[in-house]
This record gives C-alpha cells, structure tokens and sequence, in this order.
C-alpha cells in the first residue's frame, strides 16, 4: 500500500465521520428532548413499581427485629418489639409520618391505617409525661433543644448510648426531610423515656467519658431512676387497640418492610405474598387478570371487526382507478382527522336509550317503547365506538399494500381456470398479508392501552385496564400498584411494537 | 368498471352488487356518526334525537342557541383560548426539531438509525395513561405540572412522530443529486437547505405539522394530568362534559371541531398533491 | 357582641394592613360550576370588599386534588394555598402529611352565643385537617308517575333493593361506599352494627348477595349529574345522588320527583390548607378561614345551593334561595324533618376498607 492509498483512506473514513457526526448533530436535539420530557419520566414511573422505602425508613427498629424473628402459628409479639415500635412510632407520630407508612400497609392489610393513625394519637400517653416532668424538675436544660443537641453530639463523640443518639438523629433528619425547621422544634418527650431504659440497660461506667455537665446530669437522673414508673409497651399497646396482638398486622410489616418490593407486581396478577411464600388471592378479590384478559379479549374483538369491516372497503379502494380512489379515501380520512371526543359524543347520542338509534327502531316499531336496547355503557358501546375510532389505521395500510398487487396476477389465475374464490384466496389474498398484518398489530397496539373511549362509553364491564392504572393514579393514590399495571401493559405494547417494527418496519408507517 | 367480461356469471354479478353494498355500508358505518351531530347541533330543544319539528324541516325546530351558548360561557371561551394557545405553540417546537431530525434520519451515515426511530416514534405508540402518568410525576418534580410550558412540552412530544413520519416520507422521494448540484453550483449547505431541499420537503413539513396541530388539539389524557383547571383546553371540557352531562351544547363544539377537520383535511390533501407534482411522481 | 367586637377587629387590622401595600394572591382549589359560585359569593366577594389587599385565584382542580397535592409535595413546590375537599379526601390527606392539623378553636371564631367552634362543628369534625363547610347527603329519590307501582310510595331506604313492590331500572353510585350499608340494612343488619358486619367477609357476601338481587337493573352512574339526567329522561325510576342535584331537577326543572330522606347518607365537605405554606401565606390563610366559616357565612351559603351549613348555630339564620324565593331551610338535609332517619357515616372505617371494598366491588361488576 501507498502512502497516497493509505492517506485516502484516511481522508474517506475523516469525511464519513463528519457526515455521521453531522447527521447525528441534526438528530440530537430531538433526541435528547425526547428522552428528557418523555422516556426518562415514563423510565421514572416505572421504578415506584418496585419502590419501597417508606417502610423501612420510618420503622427501623420495629423492621430490624421482626426481620431476626419467625413468625409462626405461636408466636408473639414481644415487649422488646413494642419497645422498638414506641421508639419507631413517637418519631413517626412527631414527624407525621405514621399515617403515611400506614397508608401504604393499608394497601396490603386494611385496617392498618386506622391502627396506626389512632396509636399515633395516644403514644404521647405512655409514660413520657412523668418523666419529662421529673427530668425537668431535677434541670430545666432538659426540655430544651439546645441541650439535647450537645448531650447527643457528646454521646456520639463517645460512642455511648447509641440507642438514643440514633433516636434523635433520626427525629432531626425526618424533620427535615419533611422541609421543617429543626431549630424551632420542641424535644420530643419520648427522648426522656428512651434515655433512661438505654441508661438502665447500660453498665455504669458509660457516661464516665462525657463532659462533666452531662455526667453530672446524667448521674443526677440515674440516682432518681426509683422514681420513674416502669414502662409495660406490651400492655399499653394492647389498650390502645388489641389489634396489635394480630399476627397478620406483624406479618405484613415484616413482608413489605424490604425497600425493593415485588408487592405490587404480584398484586397486579392477583397473587399475594403468603405464609409459605407466593399465593393466590381469594377468589372475589382477584380483578386484574380479569381486567386484563377482557382488554385483550375486547382488543382482540375490535380488531377483528376492524378487519372485517377494513378489508372490503381497502380492497374496494384499490380496485379503483387513483382520482376516484382519493374521493373515496376521503370517507375514511376524514373519520381519521376528527377529534376523538366528538366521535365518542356522537356515539354516546346514537346509542343511548334515548338517542337516535332507539328512537328510530321505535318509530318503524322493531322494538317497544319499554325494551329499548342497552348499547352503550357496555362493552357493546366499547366495541362499536373504538371499532369506528379506530378502522382508518386498519384500511391506511391495507390499501397501501393493496394498491401495489397488479391486478394481472388474478386475471392470470382467473384465465387458468381458478374460481373467483380460488383466484382470490390463492392469489391476492396472500398478497395483501403484509397489509393486514401491519394494520392488525397497529390497530391492535393502540386498542389495548385506550382510555378515554372505555372511560365514557364502557360502563360496568366495559373498561379497560388503562382505566384501572388511572384509578390509581388519581383516586386510591396507590401509584405503585399504578406503576406495576402499567408496567405489565407497557411490556405488552413494547413487545408488539417489535413484532410490527420486524413485519412491517416503523419507517414504513404511513398517514393517509 | 364499465360493464361486465362476458366470462362473469351471475354469481359475480351479485357478488360484485353485494360487495358494493357492503363497501357502502362501511362508509355509512364511518360518516355517519360525524354526520349526524351536525344537524342535532341546531336542535331547539335540548334533546338529542330528531324532534318532530325538526323531521317536517319546521324554522320553529331549529335554533343556534346551543351555538350561541357556546360563544357565550365562560368555560367554553377559556377552553377555546387554551386550545389556540397550546396547540400552535407544541407544534412549532415539534416540527422545528422534527424536521431537523427527519433530515439527519434520512442521510445514509445516520449511526443507530434504527433503535433512534424508535424511540422517536414510541410517543404514538405508548399507551397515552402511561405517558401521562409518567409525566405527570416527572413535570410535578422538575415544577413543570400545571404550568402552560409543561403541556406544551408534553404536546410537542407527542406531536413529534407525526412529523418525523410525513417529512421522512417526503425525503424518502427526494433526489439527492439536487443537493449535490447546488453545492457544485457554489451554494454553501446553508442556502442548499433552504433554496432547494426545503422547498421541495416543505409540504411534508406542513402536513406534518398539521398532524402535530391536531394532536395536541385533540388531546385530553396528558392534559388532564400535566394540565391544571387554569389550563382546561376543548378537549377536556368536552371530557368533562361527556362525564357529567351531556349537554347539546358539546355538538355545537363537535360541529366547530369537525368544520376543522375538514379544513386541515383538505389542506393535507392539497399538499400530498403539491408535494407529489414537485417530485415528479404525479398521479 | 364578642363575635361583633372580634369581626371589628379583624376589620381594622385588615384595613391597616392594607395601607401598608401587603397585597397577597392567595390560589384556592374548589370544585367550580354551582358549587364554586355559591361559595364566590358567601365567602370570597364579602372578603375581599373587606380586605382590598387580598386577591383570590381560583382553582377548579378539586376533584384532582388528592393526587396533585401529593405530587407536589413530593416535588417540594406547592402552588396551592387553600383546598376545598370532601371528607374522605380530607382524611387522606392528612394521614399522607399534605394538609396541616388544625386547632379549630384556637382557628376559628365561636358561635355568637360563646360555643366554642369545636362544639359548633360537633362531629363533622372526622379528621384533623378539616375545617368543615358544608353538610350535603347521599340520598335516594324517585319518579311519583310509575303506573307499574300502582300506587304503592317508597317509604323507606329498602325499597331501593325491592324489585317486586318497585320494579324497574334504579341508578347507584358506582363504587362500594354507601350501597353497602344500605344493602346490609335492607339485608336486616342493624344501623350499630353495620360496619361491624361489613367488617367480616360473610358480611360482605351479604351485602353482595343482596346488591346481586338488583344487579341486572341497576345503571352505575359516576357523577352525580348522571342519575339527574337519567331521573329526568324517565330512564330510572329510583335512585341516588346529592341532594342538591335532587333539590334542582324538583324545583328548578319541575320534574315529578320525590326524595326519599330515609337513612340518607351525611357527608362532610371542608376546607384543608396544605403543608408547606411560607408562615405569611398561612397566616393570610387562616385569616380568610377565620372569616370564611364564622356562622353568618355559613348560612349565607345556603341561600345560593342546598346544602347545609355545618355549623349547628347557623341553622336558623339560614333564609330564601337567592333567585328561587324558596324558603331552604326544609328542603337541607340537616333539616330535623329530613334527618328523622339518617345514617351515620363511618369515615374512619373507610378510610380503611376503601381499597380492600373497591378492589371487591369491581370484581363483583366485572362477574
């Protein structure tokens, strides 16, 4: 090779870079906006499918003992476990926090957001008011901030009692997490509570390190620690509700306490997390398999009927000569460019019990005035409005592909004999295939995740799982159960989008 | 079509009379919905079936108060002002960067040209709940929910597919040698672009952009979620009407609507022609 | 007089403050339509002539405000300082932490003869967050003209589930939140024990078992418009909505309707103020509210929807429909006649049960 070769080469691959980069320059843009305001959100949306903090975070203590333990048939919950739940709960309640880790059990377990929310009001009850008041009798520092703060910053330098320190350092830190301004909050009274069973717990010598005001504090407390009535967590938690003796209530923290969950992905099929591992849900509580095969049965209808309906007009349209072909294409585009509300209000007027196809089948008398038929809020309106909705994205491609099948090929097979039938389905039928398929698929992609047809026309048993993930959004404010449906959904449409990118190719989809 | 071979038996001579029939009643099957509310639009009464009054073609049977209403109430007037505020504005942003990317798509040193299509097209292609959902989580944390910037950011997404398939199309015709003749004539890729490639995709972007106009235009999904009540456009007062009450007043809007789409219809089919002439593939 | 003085000042302290150029645009979310306009004119119209400083934006996001809120405190940028919401929604924003607790009587002015407002407000207050408006109550009403009825007048909730004695299509609300305890009443539970039944799953299938009986002529309706229209069109012969809605296709549009006020369901709607407010925002907030639910303003709502007011001491001040003439006070659901027979709604309970009974009640829908 010459150097002259080598230096063209060189220069070839340089300015077929630069037409790459300057290519991909135009196409960056729209790329990156793409990504930014559309698949990075739906991305996002996705993860609170799995997501699960909440309980974890807000019930540290609670969550790290349950965790240690097998809850069976005779177990119990312990005092050491309502100690760590009065710990993980004052915080809870200060912050307000409770109700929300509540609400998200309440999702697996109801009546857990009534059990929380009511303990959160009475857990102030239990024993704290005496003991405030005998700290601060013995020092006024006691009830202030400023002084909880420095005892504790001692304490960690120390490495003492760090069942308190933790305590406090959470409570700070979900304060803020909260957007609240520490420095304006009061101690909450449980510290004295907390502080004095780690104390009693603890060998003597622990506060011998710390500055000599907190010693000397602490030592006071500890002389007076005869005074202080024993706390019985077990039995105050039963008078608040003796739902928490309830194992499932134990169980259900336990089983949604990791911060990755596969809760709502098996929710979404109906399945629950059991004793022994997986299970299915009662039989009257299972809805989403039910949801999802009827928006797959209903799509699968609709198609169909599409088709049906689609094939003779398309095979009509390229059977005529391309000026009255363009007229007649008008028939189907103008459906196509009109809004969809306004074809989903003219159906809700044709076919409601009052509307003008009822009214006409009693005019001519088909029907009596008492038995008008009931075609809308069922699936019957579902499938009639989404069928009209929808047949131009079945007739677009069909016609496309039709229009270049030569006629001469069936004429060819007429002249050799062949039925009409026989020329038609050995011949331009199997020629139209691509068509059809890319018209089904399509058709079929878009009818699976509708929503505001089902949601207007559908009534009782004509909605779709579009409307569920919907309810979930706006109304239960179960987003995770949400996120988990509509991640199930968006895998179906991503892997049909695949099948028509591989028949049909998504460079090929045409518009009228 | 005129007549029959005379090989064709009866038997295909009812077949041919039945089939039209049937391509007939698919096409009554398809305009008759959309046909059928304008009428009832100037109903007098506030029922949605054809009066008696209206049937004996009775003045006394038609009015144009649900017309009127219309272009008398508040809400009507504040989802009209929203729709024209939003729509134009996502469809400028949609075909501006769309266009740019169709022609970068089109030249044969497009890397990943195939995953990057995708993506591109996935916003027709995805449910519009889970788009909506996403988003709506997604502009509530960046503070872009309930803002007018944020529709149309979320409009201009969707819009964004249609533009890249019409100007994608128009390229696909184009004859590269023009580019290349211009550039021997001496025109820098600048004046290239705009003397002589964008004349001839120009029709495709306006289709597109038309397709872009009336997607934002009739979208409710997205807007119910990343809007807000201030930002209420047609579509979702017609939604919120369709839920609560039906009212004749929303075929009066349907009517409007349609009037519309006639007219962008039209347009898009003057332009397929334009742009069809230009490329020498006349029909 | 102590209401008079207090009014006084809070008048002048708002007039001073107006000198001072501290004008304010507060947002408040509500539900628009009638609704919104009833409350335009009771409480923010006297408002604002008394304190030209303050600017309300209106919102009509109510029935998305659940969600939206959450969003936005998630997101850290709240652009709402006061939202309008039923009970239910109240409760569920308070245990999420988006609306603040409030100290209703530190908050709020007394009754004009000293009664504390927490026991002006009584046991509408069902959460800590809300700052009680309205009464309004789910209840059943049907068409006085059906020949098949043969005379034969609904006298009480049950007729509802009787097919035999009152045949023909009903409308119900398309979730499990009252039709299950009116089916359990109907079913024989008595009114104390009805959450208790429900509770349990045999009381469940009860309940189911006897929705089943008029499954197949029930139309489920999900907003309340609906039953209206239907009530109207004669396309039902019986069934429920909000009482307003009633109030209006009887007096406004004439239609023979009757309601039915046996075991009419109570429910609360109220307003909550959102976490997150600057201390001035909610301090304007709590401002406007102290005004906003005094017992004048109460009852001056009624004269423009028919909804009672929450407060018991507003109840004789109430007067005559602003544009109807008619007299209100009979046709509230608070009125001592209509409320012979009321039951209690337990939002507590639901609060609960909410998901677990939808979850149920769809599937059952979808059989």
């Amino acid at each position: 090779m010459t150097t002259d070769q080598v230096s063209l080469r060189r220069r070839v691959k340089r300015s077929l870079r630069i037409q790459k980069l300057r290519a991909f320059l135009l196409v960056a843009p729209l790329l990156l906006f793409v990504l930014l305001s559309f698949v990075g959100p739906i991305i996002d949306m996705l993860f609170r499918s799995v997501e699960n903090q909440l309980v974890g975070d807000t019930l540290p203590r609670t969550v790290a003992i349950l965790r240690a333990e097998e809850i069976d048939d005779n177990w119990q919950p312990g005092d050491r476990l309502f100690a760590a739940l009065y710990i993980d709960l004052s915080i809870a309640a200060d912050v307000k926090n409770h109700t929300r880790v509540a609400s998200r059990l309440n999702y697996e377990k109801a009546g857990i957001a009534s059990l929380f929310r009511s303990t959160g009001r009475k857990i102030r009850n239990i024993g704290s008011k005496e003991y405030e008041k005998l700290f601060v009798d013995l020092d006024k520092s006691w009830s202030t901030l400023d002084y909880w703060e420095d005892l504790v910053a001692d304490l960690e330098r120390q490495a003492a009692l760090p069942v308190t320190t933790t305590a406090f350092r959470q409570w700070q830190q979900d304060h803020i997490g909260r957007g609240n301004d520490v420095s304006k909050l009061d101690p909450n009274n449980a510290f004295h509570v907390i502080l004095l069973a780690e104390l009693l717990a603890s060998p003597a010598d622990v506060i011998a390190g710390l500055a000599p005001l907190h010693r000397e504090n602490l030592s006071a407390i500890m002389a007076i620690r005869d005074q202080f009535p024993p706390i019985e967590y077990r039995e105050s938690f039963l008078e608040f509700s003796n739902k928490w003796a309830d194992r499932d209530v134990w169980t259900t923290i336990k089983r949604y306490s990791p911060r990755l969950t596969e809760g709502y992905f098996l929710n979404a099929v109906d399945l629950k997390k059991g004793n022994d591992g997986v299970e299915a849900r009662p039989e009257q509580e299972r809805l989403y398999i039910k949801i999802f095969l009827r928006t797959f049965a209903m799509s699968i209808i609709i198609t169909l009927t599409c088709f049906i309906l689609g094939y003779p007009v398309a095979y009509f349209l390229a059977g005529l000569p391309t000026r009255y072909a363009n007229l007649f294409l008008i028939l189907v585009l103008l459906p196509f460019w009109t809004s969809l509300l306004v074809r989903t209000a003219a159906w809700k007027v044709l076919l409601q019990e009052q509307g003008v196809i009822n009214d006409t089948l009693v005019f001519i008398g088909l029907i009596d005035h008492a038995n008008r038929l009931a075609m809308i809020n069922n699936q019957t309106g579902t499938i009639i409005a989404m069928t009209h909705i929808l047949l131009p994205f079945m007739i677009l491609p069909l016609f496309s592909v039709m229009k270049t099948i030569p006629p001469s090929f069936v004429r060819a097979a007429r002249s050799l004999g062949a039925t009409p039938l026989t020329a038609f389905l050995r011949i331009y039928f199997p020629q139209s295939l691509p068509g059809m398929g890319a018209g089904m698929v399509l058709v079929f992609i878009l009818a699976i995740g509708y929503y505001i047809t089902p949601e207007l026309v559908g009534g009782n048993n004509g909605t779709f799982i579009s409307n569920r993930i919907a309810y979930h959004i706006s109304s239960s404010l179960n987003w995770g159960l949400g996120a988990a449906l509509a991640t199930i959904l968006l895998a179906v449409v991503v892997i049909l989008y695949w099948t028509y990118d591989r028949m049909v190719g998504i460079d090929n989809v045409k518009l009228g | 079509m005129k007549g029959f071979p005379a090989y064709a038996s009866t038997w295909d001579k009812t077949w041919h009379y039945l089939f039209r029939i049937i391509c007939c009643v698919v096409f009554i099957f398809l305009m008759f919905p959309i046909l059928v509310i304008i009428p009832l639009s100037f109903n007098a009464g506030n029922l949605f079936t054809f009066t008696p009054e209206m049937l004996s073609l009775d003045p006394e049977g038609y009015s144009l108060r649900h017309y009127r209403n219309l272009f008398e109430s508040p809400d009507w007037q504040v989802a009209m002002y929203n729709s024209f505020r939003i729509a134009p504005v996502a469809t400028l942003v949609s075909v501006s960067l769309g266009t740019l990317a169709a022609i970068g798509l089109s030249q044969g040193h497009m890397p990943f040209k195939h995953p990057i299509m995708a993506i591109l097209i996935s916003p027709m292609i995805v449910p519009l709940i889970i788009s909506a959902a996403g988003m709506f989580f997604f502009y509530s944390r960046i503070g872009l929910q309930g803002t007018y910037f944020g529709v149309v950011l979320a409009h201009a997404v969707l819009g964004v597919p249609f533009v890249i398939i019409t100007v994608t199309a128009t390229l696909s015709g184009f004859d590269k040698s023009l580019t290349r003749a211009s550039a021997s004539l001496g025109a820098g890729p600048v004046r290239t672009f705009f003397k002589v490639q964008m004349p001839l995709i120009l029709p495709g972007v306006i289709s597109g952009a038309l397709f872009a106009f009336i997607t934002s235009f009739d979208e409710v999904v997205i807007v119910l979620f990343v809007g807000s009540a201030k930002l209420k456009t047609l579509p979702w007062e017609m939604f919120s009407g369709l839920r609560e009450q039906l009212s004749p007043t929303i075929l009066a809007v349907a009517t409007v609507l349609v009037s519309l789409s006639v007219i962008l219809l039209t347009l898009v089919e003057l332009l397929r022609r334009r742009s069809q002439r230009l490329r020498g593939l006349s029909s | 007089m102590k209401r008079l003085t207090k009014l006084v000042a809070v008048t002048c302290s708002s007039l001073l403050l107006a000198g001072s150029a501290w004008a304010i645009d507060l947002t408040v979310v509500s539900w628009g339509g009638a609704y919104s306009a009833s409350q335009v004119k009771a409480y923010h119209e006297p408002y604002m002539e008394l304190n030209p400083d303050v600017n309300f934006i209106y919102d009509e996001s109510a029935p998305e405000a659940v969600p939206k809120l959450r969003a936005m405190n998630e997101a850290g940028n709240l652009t709402w300082d006061l939202v309008d919401s039923i009970a239910s929604d109240a409760i569920r924003l308070c245990d999420e932490g988006l609306a603040i607790e409030v100290d209703i009587d530190e908050m709020l002015p007394p009754a004009p003869d000293g009664t504390p407002a927490s026991e002006d407000f009584g046991d509408l207050l069902v959460s800590d967050c809300i700052i009680p408006q309205i009464v309004y109550s789910t209840v059943a009403a049907y068409r006085t003209d059906v020949p098949e009825w043969e005379g034969r007048v609904p006298q009480d909730i049950c007729a509802m589930f009787d097919l035999e004695n009152f045949p023909g299509k009903r409308a119900l609300e398309k979730r499990p939140i009252n039709n299950m305890e009116w089916a359990l009443l109907c079913a024989g539970v008595a009114k104390g024990d009805v959450y208790d039944v429900l509770e349990t799953e045999e009381g469940q299938d009860l309940a189911f078992a006897t929705l089943d009986k008029i499954k197949d002529e029930t139309i489920w309706w999900s907003s309340a418009a609906e039953p209206r229209q239907q009530m109207a069109d004669n396309e039902i012969k019986l069934g429920s909505s909000y009482n307003g809605r009633w109030f209006d296709l009887i007096n406004v549009d004439g239609a023979p309707v009757e309601i039915l006020w046996d075991a009419q369901v109570f429910d609360i709607d109220g307003w909550v103020i959102p976490v997150g407010l600057t201390p001035e925002r909610q301090e304007a907030v709590v401002k406007f509210l102290h005004f906003a639910t005094d017992t004048q303003r109460l009852a001056d709502q009624a004269k423009f929807i028919s909804y009672g007011p929450a407060r018991m001491s507003s109840a004789p001040l109430v007067g005559k429909h602003e544009t109807l003439g008619i007299e209100m006070g009979p046709h509230l659901p608070t009125d001592p006649d209509n409320a012979k027979n009321i039951f209690v709604y337990n939002f507590e309970w639901w609060a609960d049960y909410r998901d677990d009974l939808d979850a149920k009640f769809q599937a059952w829908l979808a059989n």
